[in-house]
């Protein structure tokens, strides 16, 4: 039995899988959501933030593909888990659970979040998809608006204006280009009534998914036990709630124009 | 103490056989005491469908004091029923009202096929303990009790973990029928104990391997099977698996 078929063969090496790629998504959304509410600094801070990002050259790449690589892992393992458990059990009950009291029933039957991580995991993946055609890749025909983001340059002429204080460091042999305009291509966006609305659904069921899986990680690498299980459920609980409230602030700020 | 007699009514799976689909039947349950045990009230309404000339309700049962694990069935929807802590031969009928309707049904996971109405197989659980929970060190006969010194925290805490009887309730609690915390249990309870070094990392890796195979689902840290359990296993357990797993794969390499 080989060390690669005791991780990726087996449920517990699964589970293990699923709870390092999970941490590390974690790790990632809470980098992504501090580097967000730069735009509350105002275009300048926003913009420079994205330039010096992009200013990484090779590192950004290395980066792009470790999370790739993280969220290949944590679906394939998703799906797999997901189909063992469906297939291990396939009849249900009839009996209603009523035990003897509220709280045992509570035990008994599995939390919501619990019950529901596969279908939250793959709407945030569609939502993860339709965020980069957005932002990233900036396909015009799905940003619902009569522009093209890949047009929205910092350019010299805004300089006396709104991007005072924004300087480009562009690299070798592109001097003179210009950095996009990040703060006024969010502003835009995000102006769009649905596509906030998709935003912060997407973005609750990742708080939903992470309330259960941020607790669970702890269990699958074998940390949680019961004098720390408080603290880890707490944990869970506070980290998704700043997240959602750090996430959904941006698309908030711009409707009702905190973002000027 | 002895209360009021109660009528009730059973909705019980009845199954003649594994290949047979199933079907739930509907029993009356005249004149039940609350001092019964739920078996006992089961044998009386058994009583009755055989003086009517049917087939009485398969069930299992043995100790029926709670220590054998075999009376597996789901009542109302819970593993033994809802009582904590509490088997189905241990379930009193004063957990009961007058008028109540009761569902029993049988454990459900793929890995557990029902037999015949309540009885399931759970020779799935036998194979998981033969490929790992056992120790080949020979202890002798009656060992002086002090001969090999175990710490009591560890001790404490092994005996904690081989209170699990086998009985099956977490797979059935389980949505994904995961046999996680009976097999943390086994797992747990040896890799405390000095006898149980030997294998410690075999054991780990054979058990879970065997409880892929026979088609148990994985854990999804729902906490059902804690909440059912009539022994209280901890899902502390699950965690220590999880590390013992963990150390048995970084120890036994690439080989
Ligand atoms: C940024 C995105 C995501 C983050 C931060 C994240 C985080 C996590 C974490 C921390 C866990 C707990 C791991 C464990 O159970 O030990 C988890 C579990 C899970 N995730 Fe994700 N996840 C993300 C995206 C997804 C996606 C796209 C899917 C789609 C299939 C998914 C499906 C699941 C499932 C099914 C589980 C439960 C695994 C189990 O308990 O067996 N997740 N996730
Ligand atoms: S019959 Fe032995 S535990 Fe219930």
């Amino acid at each position: 039995m080989s060390l690669a078929h005791n991780i990726f063969n087996t449920s517990l090496g699964r589970k293990y899988l699923m709870a390092l790629t999970g941490a590390g998504l974690f790790g990632f959304v809470v980098m992504h959501m501090l580097g967000n509410l730069t735009i509350f600094a105002g275009p300048a801070a926003i913009n420079e933030y994205a330039a010096n990002l992009h200013s990484l050259g090779p590192l950004l790449w290395v980066a792009r593909l470790g999370l790739l690589a993280m969220v290949a892992i944590h679906i394939w393992a998703a799906v797999k888990l997901s189909a063992e458990n469906k297939r291990a059990r396939q009849v249900r009950y009839e009996g209603a659970v009523q035990p003897v009291d509220e709280d045992r029933k509570s035990e008994i039957v599995s939390r919501y979040a619990s019950r529901t991580m596969i279908y939250s995991g793959l709407i945030i993946a569609a939502f993860a998809f339709y965020h980069l055609a957005h932002y990233t890749w900036k396909v015009p025909q799905i940003n619902g608006v009569d522009a093209d983001f890949e047009e929205f340059y910092v350019h010299e002429e805004d300089a006396g204006e709104e991007q005072v204080a924004f300087v480009t460091v562009l690299p070798e042999g592109k001097e003179g280009a210009n950095g996009a305009d990040v703060y006024r291509m969010v502003k835009t966006g995000f102006g769009v009534w649905w596509v906030s609305a998709f935003y912060v659904v997407a973005v609750g069921l990742l708080c939903v998914h992470l309330s259960h899986g941020l607790s669970a990680m702890f269990q699958s690498r074998g940390f949680k036990t019961k004098s720390t299980e408080k603290l880890i459920n707490r944990f869970a609980c506070t980290a998704s709630w700043l997240l959602f409230i750090g996430y959904v602030s941006v698309p908030l700020g711009v409707l009702f124009g905190f973002v000027k | 103490m002895s209360g009021e007699a109660m009528n009730l009514t059973l909705r019980v799976w009845r199954q003649d056989d594994a290949e047979d689909a199933g079907r739930f039947e509907t029993y009356n349950a005249p004149d039940i005491s609350p001092d019964m045990s739920f078996l006992e009230m089961l044998d009386v309404v058994n009583e009755g469908i055989i003086a009517d000339g049917g087939e009485p309700i398969a069930f299992d049962s043995d100790c029926r004091e709670g220590i054998c694990g075999t009376c597996s069935m789901v009542i109302n929807g819970v593993a033994h029923g809802g009582q904590q802590g509490t088997t189905a031969c241990q379930l009193h009928m004063r957990h009961f009202r007058d008028g109540d309707t009761i569902t029993i049904e049988p454990w459900r996971a793929t890995a557990f096929p029902v037999h015949r109405d309540l009885i399931v197989d759970r020779t799935s659980f036998e194979r998981i303990q033969q490929a790992g929970g056992f120790i080949s060190v020979r202890t002798g006969s009656v060992p002086d009790a002090n001969a090999t010194p175990v710490p009591k925290e560890d001790s404490d805490l092994a005996m904690d973990a081989a209170q699990c009887i086998g009985c099956g309730a977490c797979v059935a609690a389980c949505k994904n029928a995961s046999a996680m915390l009976f097999v943390a249990a086994k797992v747990s309870h040896l890799s405390l104990m000095p006898q149980g070094q030997p294998e410690r990392e075999r054991r780990a890796l054979a058990m879970v391997q065997q409880m892929d195979e026979e088609g148990f689902g994985n854990c999804t840290v729902t906490g059902s099977c804690e909440a059912v359990c009539p022994k209280e296993i901890s899902l502390d357990f699950i965690a220590r698996m999880n590390r013992e797993y963990g150390r048995a794969i970084l120890k036994s390499g690439c080989n």
